[in-house]
């Protein structure tokens, strides 16, 4: 079987846009990677497309042409992105299309994501007495962590030092002052052990991305970024989730707690026929800094509690031996929900053609590796090969 | 007592939350799902801490419906021994005092401590602090 190729990627810069809905964002998104891709909208064949609250994003069409493209809308929170190109690539690998697009694009309003009970089968109470938060999830899973395996608060500060040192770079990102790790400690608690800085927010933000046969990407003469595996899966048993008023007790105490991401990482791992120390670059879900640390784990780059020396040592930093969120991740770009997965892919591509400027990991990186992770445990991963 | 909803509580001097057992696996969860597949579990008073945050923030409304006035409270995850680890209030603790593994009994606090008629919510405390 043939790869599939990512042969254009577009983005509209995340953040906040006063005055352009979530839909145009996208729509910025697909021109910009139609343009990329030398390639014009009536030649795409088919798409796919996630939005969590910013309508549904078939209806772009209207904007982009009536070429009665086959255009499916995904709703996976906050994996949509994740799913909607897991979906996209198995169009093309089943030879039913040589060419289509996976598109994501978000407005959200600003504070928390504010969820009701009823959505994720939970009771009424639950939300009333003040339960439905995800920073209560975050933060305990992380309190819990650094407990077990001697994590300190000052390696959660670097995490989000780092993002915000990354994003100076990355035109799209939101958040491109660099803040002191001092400030970051010191600054207002939301949920302990985070600061304000240890959290993203919501935002706006839309990325596109053209896929292609390799037969058709060489048409094109594009360099060719293979997709060599995309991975979405859901929650084992005994999983420790957002939103959870019960968890089970983990009876191998010596053994990790199963997770949606450890599946589909280890999928993805086979899938490519690579192992994590292949990668030459990762984007791993940072909704705060703490998920960045335990993701590291997570997805086999490092064992629990060594993230602590890895820090220290700035080994995920730009030049380090392994650079994670490169482009500052969810920390400093936010997160739209449903583009949020696709622009982890859009910064490896970038980082893979070697056009990343001032934060273009060194050494010719030619294996890309990204993670989202979602509520109520959705995991979609992606490993990317030039 | 006024729970702040039905079949969360047993009825009984020293109240329990209900769990479910799972008929054939015997998972026990918290709090009883609805369907067949789970009878009714009291679950222990006594726990131990497993992990905990505080909550700095008022959550928005809907869907909460505590005061308007919001004082920051500790969120917390208890581990029932052989049962499961159930999400909770802790109560009469200071938030520089919660330790991991402190042991923790069951008790009841208002949703609203300034209205009489609050409903009731689960909450643990540090064990033998009865009030």
């Amino acid at each position: 079987m043939s790869d599939v190729c990512i042969v254009g990627i577009g983005i509209h810069p995340f953040g906040r846009t006063d005055g352009v809905s979530g839909i145009e964002q996208g729509v910025f998104a697909v021109r910009e990677a139609l343009a990329d891709a030398g390639v014009e909208w009536p030649d795409i064949q088919f798409a796919y497309g996630g939005s969590d609250s910013a309508g549904n994003p078939d209806t772009m069409v209207d904007r982009l042409g009536f070429t009665g493209v086959q255009f499916i809308n995904v709703v996976n929170g906050c994996a949509a992105g994740g799913s909607a190109l897991f979906s996209a690539q198995m169009a093309i690998k089943s030879g039913e299309f040589d060419i289509g697009m996976a598109v994501g694009f978000d407005k959200h309003p600003r504070g928390a994501f504010n969820a009701l009970p009823s959505e994720y089968n939970l009771p009424d109470w639950y939300g009333e007495a003040g339960y439905m938060i995800t920073t209560q999830f975050f933060a305990a899973k992380i309190m819990r962590y650094m407990h077990q395996h001697g994590i300190s608060p000052e390696t959660l500060g670097r995490v989000s030092e780092k993002a915000f040192r990354n994003a100076q770079h990355a035109d799209h990102a939101w958040r491109r002052e660099p803040v002191p790790l001092d400030v970051i400690m010191d600054a207002p608690l939301v949920s302990d052990p985070y600061t304000k800085f240890m959290f993203c927010s919501p935002a706006e933000g839309g990325v596109a991305l053209i896929l292609a046969s390799e037969k058709k990407a060489r048409e094109l003469g594009k360099p060719l970024v293979r997709l060599k595996a995309a991975a979405m899966r859901t929650r084992p048993a005994g999983s420790f989730e957002v939103f959870a008023p019960s968890i089970d007790i983990h009876e191998d105490a010596t053994g990790p707690r199963g997770s949606a991401t450890r599946i589909a990482s280890a999928d993805a791992f086979e899938l490519a026929g690579v192992g994590p120390e292949d990668v030459d670059v990762a984007q791993l879900q940072d909704t705060e800094a703490g998920a960045e640390i335990m993701h590291m784990a997570e997805n086999g780059f490092c064992a629990d509690g060594e993230q602590e020396k890895w820090l220290a040592e700035g080994r995920t930093e730009i030049g380090g031996a392994l650079p994670v969120n490169t482009d500052g991740g969810c920390l400093a770009c936010g997160e739209p929900i449903g583009a949020s997965g696709l622009r982890q892919v859009y910064e490896n591509v970038v980082q893979l053609r070697g056009a990343g400027g001032g934060r273009q990991v060194p050494g010719d990186p030619k294996t890309a590796y990204s993670h989202v992770y979602g509520a109520p445990g959705v995991s979609a991963v992606t490993i990317l090969e030039r | 007592m006024h729970a702040i909803a039905e079949d969360l509580f047993t009825e009984e001097e020293q109240p329990r939350l209900i769990g479910g057992r799972h008929r054939v696996s015997g998972r026990i969860v918290f709090p009883l799902p609805e369907g067949s597949a789970y009878e009714p579990y009291p679950l222990s008073r006594q726990g131990a801490l497993w992990s905990w945050t505080i909550q700095r923030y008022r959550p928005k409304t809907p869907p909460y419906e505590g005061p308007e006035a919001f004082e920051p409270w500790p969120v917390a995850y208890v581990e029932l021994p052989g049962e499961t680890i159930v999400e909770t209030r802790l109560t009469g603790v200071a938030f520089d005092a919660i330790q991991i593994g402190m042991p923790l009994e069951l008790t009841f606090v208002p949703l609203d401590p300034a209205r009489k008629d609050s409903p009731m919510i689960h909450a643990f405390r540090p064990s033998g602090t009865s009030s």
